[in-house]
């Protein structure tokens, strides 16, 4: 994938944040400070403003700087975390013109790794992890066996999905929903979802 | 003297811890890094940037957080500031300005005040 085709993902992860922000916000009211739709959609509001300084960039810096905008403007946890990740993905895709899955593949491990240390968090705490995890484990293995790049994403979205429905059966043990604790059972993760939905806006324009 | 900054999800709670520790903490800075620009809930990472370079001074500045992504943003804007005397620091909030800035004022340094900080952990009310 060159930087033309970058663009248009990042437009349509906006585009998904903008069209699901109610929707993650009212997840986020049950569970959380209400606020993860509005701050997705405000730091990819700002994303959107910034397209044509991010299209003089190299991949991998428009990468990180959407990680950075990400921090200064989203105003929540995701902005750190999201942030975080962009900005360690966009690292590792450094002076790379065209992005190939196995890079992607690479960039999204440095992602996760980078989410962890930023959160403190592990797999199975009701957090973006269980959707992230999960769904780059899918993608590995369907690229493995197939080296099919449509297949594979859509076996990590698969999986971020089911990573979804996980986070409605165990207590939160980490962020705001925490202090919920056995209370935040029979609840999605709203971090977890909003995950899923950028991913499947990356998979609709590969 | 060790100034502080109060990095929290509201502008209002980071004003007046930031209030109530000037009686007992006079000469000792301590910035409020509240909410977002618009003044709604959250943390900035630009409020929490401008907050530190506001208080600080050679001798240092002491971060405290709530939680979440206070923690977290103001985590991000000191990996920018690695070369500079800035700790944040884990303890409670209102208990830890107070006993902190009181400790600036009587002129201890940086990491003495650090260190007491963290230890005590939460102090018994009763």
């Amino acid at each position: 994938m060159n930087k033309e085709k970058l663009i248009l993902v990042i437009d349509q992860m906006a585009d998904a944040m903008e069209s699901q922000k109610e929707y993650l916000t009212e997840l986020d009211n049950s569970i959380g400070d209400g606020d993860h739709g509005i701050n997705m959609a405000r730091g990819f509001g700002e994303v959107n403003k910034k397209r044509d300084a991010l299209l003089k960039m190299e991949a991998g810096d428009m990468i990180k700087n959407l990680g950075m905008i990400l921090v200064a403007t989203v105003g929540g946890a995701s902005g750190p975390l999201y942030g975080t990740a962009f900005m360690k993905a966009g690292t590792y895709l450094k002076g790379k013109e065209d992005i190939t899955f196995d890079d992607f593949l690479e960039s999204f491990q440095c992602a996760i790794d980078g989410v962890m240390a930023r959160g403190k968090a592990v797999e199975g705490e009701k957090t973006m992890l269980d959707a992230m995890m999960p769904a780059k484990r899918a993608m590995e293995k369907e690229w493995k066996i197939t080296g099919d790049v449509k297949k594979s994403l859509e076996a990590g979205i698969a999986a971020a999905k089911a990573g979804v429905e996980f986070t409605k059966r165990i207590a939160a043990t980490k962020g705001r929903a925490s202090y919920l604790g056995e209370r935040s059972i029979g609840h999605q993760d709203p971090g977890a979802t909003s995950f899923t939905f950028l991913l499947e806006a990356i998979a609709s324009r590969i | 003297m060790v100034n502080f900054v109060i990095v929290s999800h509201s502008r209002l709670l980071a004003e007046s811890v930031a209030d109530l520790t000037k009686p007992m903490a006079a000469g000792v800075k301590v910035i409020p890094a509240g909410g977002l620009e618009d003044g709604s809930f959250g943390t900035s990472y630009q409020i929490i940037t401008d907050a530190i370079e506001k208080a600080y001074t050679g001798e240092g500045v002491l971060v405290l957080m709530d939680m979440g992504s206070a923690v977290m943003t103001a985590e991000m804007v000191l990996e920018t500031m690695e070369d500079r005397k800035v700790k944040m620091v884990d303890c409670p909030l209102v208990e830890g300005a107070v006993a902190g800035t009181i400790a600036a004022a009587g002129g201890l340094d940086m990491e003495t005040i650090y260190r007491d900080l963290t230890d005590s952990g939460y102090v018994n009310k009763f």
